[in-house]
């Protein structure tokens, strides 16, 4: 099967982008290098094509209460206009996946899974709203928008600059239409980097005119990836996987969108309130090694006395710091700040400290 | 995308480079391979006197994204070790046939360095 393409593909390709395949798609990993791409949006500002992101939108009579039991976050929190982090947790609260729920309308709201998880999150949701009776529709609309992400200290002036109907006034987490480089889009002061910036959800056939308008570096997932690592932020695959990594949101340290009086209570919510009693045995941490040497996913993390105490989940050299910092689970009993530890590097116990998360201060 | 291949050095598939220096083999990674690779960060080398055998693992080599070992072209004796290159690793990308040579090794077998690849032989394999 080959891979799916976004609306940028070509002009991808005539930057001399190198490419890689992700959850199915054919995406750019780099334009120049990591290192440059990466200190582009920490210090000015750089586009990413991030429409291999699904989108599902969910609207109708019911479709709150559809978010609301679907969804582990407050939905009640969201008004028009705003947007939360969540996820979508099965019976047990796993994770299945990560997203971002945008409230449009009063009954119109439109979420944005993972890539490549568009079709199974449309059957999980289809198949609970018919199992509940609810009057909502879902549609995967995955491939009618195309979405760009400008991130950086400069990337509210460069798209302001070039659209006439802009909203670059928006407070964080909140989005409206807006006109950019001619283009009716849906802008939203959101974002994977840390750093202050929108993301772009326009018409999939007239992407490449809103693209070809931004004057700033080209970004691929490579530097995507860095800059959400240096945030502490999850990654699908790597922080929890519905296979091979199953974790709840609180064993994966996103306590903050579980929310458990929210009425009517989420899909796996009495495990969570089990778990939030008990506490999780293992805990998503950071650390950074004060060896040399670079944890990657899988490698074991030791505790003082060199016993497994957990797993690494991604861990890079940090551009921005210039240190090897990384994320895992570890038994809750070590999951302190500032506790050493170690991470068996090709048979070597390196030496690590534990950090929580954000491993730089976010300026957004 | 053209790389560069110098004609004195001799290559494996492995995407290592030869330079034979009297008798002494300097060994590093093709600008195809640091290419390939994108920003290295992390090299990890042989100490002085190991032996190691033609083929044989001696060093890793990580970029951001990538983990890589690094293969020895002839079998011998390492006689020098690239500190530099430990503590500047970016020194690959931006010079992979000078400044970010790895090691050096004294070849167990004198002609060893002969029947490895050409420069054009090697080219052939890029394309």
């Amino acid at each position: 099967m080959s891979n799916r393409k976004t609306p940028l593909y070509d002009s991808h390709e005539a930057r001399g982008a190198r490419f890689t395949e992700f959850g199915g798609w054919e995406m750019p990993v780099t334009f120049d290098s990591i290192k440059v791409e990466h200190a582009a949006v920490r210090g000015s500002v750089g586009v990413f094509d991030v429409s291999h992101m699904g989108e599902l939108s969910v609207a109708g009579p019911d479709s709150r209460t559809l978010c609301q039991r679907l969804t582990s976050n407050d939905v009640d929190r969201l008004t028009p206009g705003a947007a939360q982090y969540s996820t979508v947790t099965d019976e047990s609260g796993i994770i299945l996946d990560d997203i971002m729920l945008f409230q449009r309308d009063a009954e119109d709201y439109l979420f944005v899974p993972n890539a490549g998880t568009d079709e199974w999150m449309t059957d999980h949701w289809v198949s609970h709203r018919d199992e509940w009776g609810l009057d909502a529709t879902v549609e995967n609309q995955t491939t009618e928008y195309a979405m760009l992400a400008i991130q950086g200290p400069d990337a509210i002036e460069v798209v302001g600059a070039i659209g006439e109907d802009v909203p670059t006034d928006l407070d964080r987490n909140h989005h409206a239409v807006g006109t950019v480089a001619g283009v009716e889009c849906r802008v939203s002061h959101t974002g994977y980097t840390g750093e202050a910036g929108v993301e772009l959800l326009i018409p999939w056939d007239q992407a490449t005119i809103v693209d070809e308008a931004l004057e700033a570096q080209r970004c691929g997932l490579g530097a995507r990836d860095t800059l959400r690592l240096e945030m502490g932020y999850l990654l699908g695959g790597h922080e929890f996987d519905r296979e091979s990594n199953p974790r709840t949101p609180l064993e994966a340290g996103v306590d903050f969108v579980v929310s458990l009086d929210a009425e009517p209570p989420f899909l796996g919510h009495d495990r969570l309130v089990e778990q939030a009693a008990n506490g999780p045995e293992q805990r998503l941490v950071g650390f950074e090694l004060t060896e040399r040497g670079i944890p990657r996913q899988g490698y074991d993390i030791l505790d003082e006395a060199g016993s497994v105490i957990g797993e690494v989940t991604s861990g890079t050299m940090s551009p921005t710091l210039g240190e090897p910092i990384g994320m895992g689970y570890v038994d809750s009993s070590a999951a302190q700040e500032g506790r050493e530890i170690g991470v068996s590097i090709r048979g070597a116990a390196k030496k690590a400290r534990i950090v929580i998360p954000p491993f730089l201060e976010s300026t957004r | 995308m053209t790389y560069e291949v110098p004609e004195d050095r001799r290559y494996v598939a492995t995407h290592e480079w030869v330079e034979d220096r009297d008798g002494i083999v300097r060994i590093g990674i093709t600008d195809f391979a640091q290419d390939e690779l994108g920003d290295i960060v992390f090299v990890e080398l042989p100490q002085v006197d190991d032996e190691l055998e033609a083929e044989e693992a001696f060093g890793v080599i990580e970029s951001i994204k990538a983990v890589s070992d690094l293969y020895a072209p002839v079998g011998g004796t390492v006689t020098d070790v690239n500190e530099t290159v430990m503590d500047q690793p970016e020194l690959v990308n931006e010079d992979p046939f000078g400044d970010g040579w790895m090691i050096e090794i004294e070849p167990t077998a004198a002609d060893a360095v002969d029947e490895l690849l050409s420069a054009a032989e090697y080219e052939d394999q890029l394309e």
